[in-house]
């Protein structure tokens, strides 16, 4: 048996699987998001250039708007779970008894099912039974309308989201403070720093490559996120959390807009890859 | 290093400056949002339907009844149950037997790259694909078939599985699969008999992880399949749909999805944290 014939008899199934799944639908996508076509008409697909892309650039304020709040929930929830993050994260660099099954715990909101994450979370935030009102109350903070209302309903997502998702930032923080030198604290204790010094002046700094890298993972991942809004919200009320993601499934899968939703991917496709590019040079930098 | 590292030294700066007690405060103040809401799901599953509607809430049960998981149990659960097995396991099972002999090979032979090609489909929304698949498999007759989900599920799945394992294979010395060669077995025998059995452990910890991906997959479900494929997830969401206030039978069907993640967790904690440090990957 030759070297090369195995190489491909190895390597060839998984790579042909994914691209097949991968880059036919791209291909199939381009194609169509130069076309109108509402999948439920006997009308076949009449092409019509660059129309759709014209009309969701210029003209559709719906999904400028989804734009706007998606960028915005992803900014807030990733900041928000930055934060309690590398918090978690310094409280399990250190050793203590029981670290080990307290951090499994700390870990299971990530790989629970997120619609039952969801539902849970629709009758916590309940406005008049639900218990997050009940603690809010009991410690003497006004009630919320959580995610009835229009001005809370994307901070009461970020809030889910952040339950969900601060552990992946625990993880990839605990991976780098396991990375930290014991030198520079040492140095640092001879100069007579003082202990809040030694985690603004050495800790930081050499936590922020982790931060960054986690920050990053998290927001490609906060923008495509879809299993709480639609579960939570529907994009509600009124189009308060509609998001990209879910303007897109509406307009495929409500209104059955192949040709105009075709379009839509693409562009929500180049601005997560943008981004994407993006956090890779930006990774780049914070390596150096 | 030439300070012997003493305990002390390996605390993060923070925790250090704190008490101990204070410490302990600290910790069990950030775990509490994460227990209060499996504990809620829980408590509600429990509760009588007038008790679930209390207000102000009682946190532990007056009385402790059966009837919320009576009643799920008493629909379509088992076939939902059975649907999400089938997905999941399918998935996982492909995936592995694509994934294991490709990563293999790419750690063998170099090809890196071929990894972060991979990496797109991991990168791209999920919907993106979701809408020319949907247009494919209905062509193709393919919706509401295990077909269809599975290989939407593999999509996501695959770049998972290929880069959890190349850490696997990474691991192994070269040393032994080339004295392998000498003693007469072709690559195939090595990599059968030598390099898989060493990596069991990164088998088992990659298949769990990607059954729960799988396992908790929704977008894709919700869309692809139909009455005679719904797994769990899609049919939980469809008890909110003609919701009452009955909270209880949604608390219990949350709780009863949950409930097998949790047991694989817990039994393969270390396992599961390296893989899901590592991809950072998410379905």
């Amino acid at each position: 048996m030759l070297e090369r014939q195995a190489r491909v008899i190895f390597i060839a199934p998984a790579l042909i699987a994914t691209l097949a799944l991968l880059i036919f639908p791209i291909g199939y996508t381009l194609w169509m998001s130069l076309h109108a076509w509402q999948i439920a008409s006997a009308v076949s697909p009449q092409f019509i250039g660059l129309e759709n892309f014209r009309k969701i650039l210029f003209e559709d304020t719906r999904f400028r708007e989804a734009t706007v709040r998606t960028l915005g929930f992803a900014a807030f929830a990733v900041t928000l779970q930055v934060v309690v993050g590398t918090a978690m994260a310094l409280l399990f660099h250190r050793r203590f008894w029981g670290r080990g099954f307290w951090r499994t715990v700390a870990i299971l909101p990530m790989v629970t099912t997120p619609v039952a994450i969801a539902l849970i979370f629709v009758m916590m935030m309940h406005p008049t039974l639900g218990v997050l009102n009940y603690l809010l109350q009991s410690i003497g903070l006004p009630p919320s309308l959580w995610i009835y209302d229009e001005r809370t309903v994307l901070l009461s997502l970020a809030l889910v989201d952040t339950w969900q998702w601060s552990p992946l930032i625990m993880l990839i923080v605990l991976a780098g403070l396991a990375a930290v030198p014991e030198e520079p604290y040492e140095a640092a204790k001879i100069d007579g720093a003082s202990r809040v010094q030694q985690f603004l002046y050495i800790t930081l700094p050499l936590l922020r490559p982790a931060i960054v890298v986690a920050a990053l993972l998290r927001s490609i991942d906060a923008l495509k996120t879809f299993d709480i809004f639609f579960a939570m919200t529907s994009g509600g009320p009124g189009y308060a959390s509609e998001t990209i993601n879910l303007y897109l499934f509406n307009q495929a899968f409500s209104y059955f807009d192949m040709g105009y939703s075709s379009a839509i991917v693409v562009v929500f496709f180049v601005l997560i890859l943008g981004l994407a590019l993006v956090a890779a040079r930006l990774r780049r930098t914070s390596w150096q | 290093m030439a300070v012997t590292a003493t305990p002390a030294h390996r605390r993060a700066p923070l925790a250090r400056a704190l008490p101990n007690i204070g410490f302990y405060a600290l910790v069990i103040l950030f775990m509490l949002p994460t227990l209060f809401v499996f504990f809620w799901m829980i408590s509600l599953s429990l509760k009588t339907p007038v008790e679930s509607a209390a207000y102000p809430p009682t946190f532990i049960p007056r009385q402790v009844v059966p009837d919320n998981y009576q009643r799920v149990l008493s629909g379509e659960f088992f076939t939902n149950t059975l649907n999400s097995l089938i997905i999941a396991g399918a998935t996982t099972l492909l995936g592995l037997a694509l994934g294991a002999p490709a990563s293999f090979g790419i750690v063998r032979w170099g090809y890196h790259r071929i990894a972060t090609v991979m990496l797109v489909a991991r990168i791209l929304p999920a919907i993106s694909f979701l809408v020319p698949w949907f247009i494919m498999f209905r062509q193709a007759r393919l919706l509401d078939t295990y077909t269809a989900l599975v290989l939407s599920h593999l999509v996501v799945n695959l770049p998972l599985i290929i880069w959890m394992l190349i850490g696997f294979f990474e691991d192994i010395p070269k040393e032994l699969d080339e004295s392998g060669q000498i003693d007469g077995c072709s690559i195939f025998g090595v990599f059968w008999r030598i390099v898989l059995p060493l990596v069991r452990p990164g088998l088992a910890a990659t298949a769990i992880l990607s059954f729960i991906f799988s396992w908790n997959n929704f977008l894709f479900s919700v869309i692809l399949a139909g009455r005679s494929t719904r797994p769990l997830p899609v049919a939980v969401f469809s008890l909110l749909t003609y919701q009452e206030t009955n909270w209880g039978p949604l608390a219990g069907a949350a709780f009863l999805i949950t409930l097998p993640i949790l047991i694989l967790t817990l039994l393969m904690q270390r396992h599961i944290v390296s893989g899901l440090s590592l991809g950072a990957v998410k379905g």
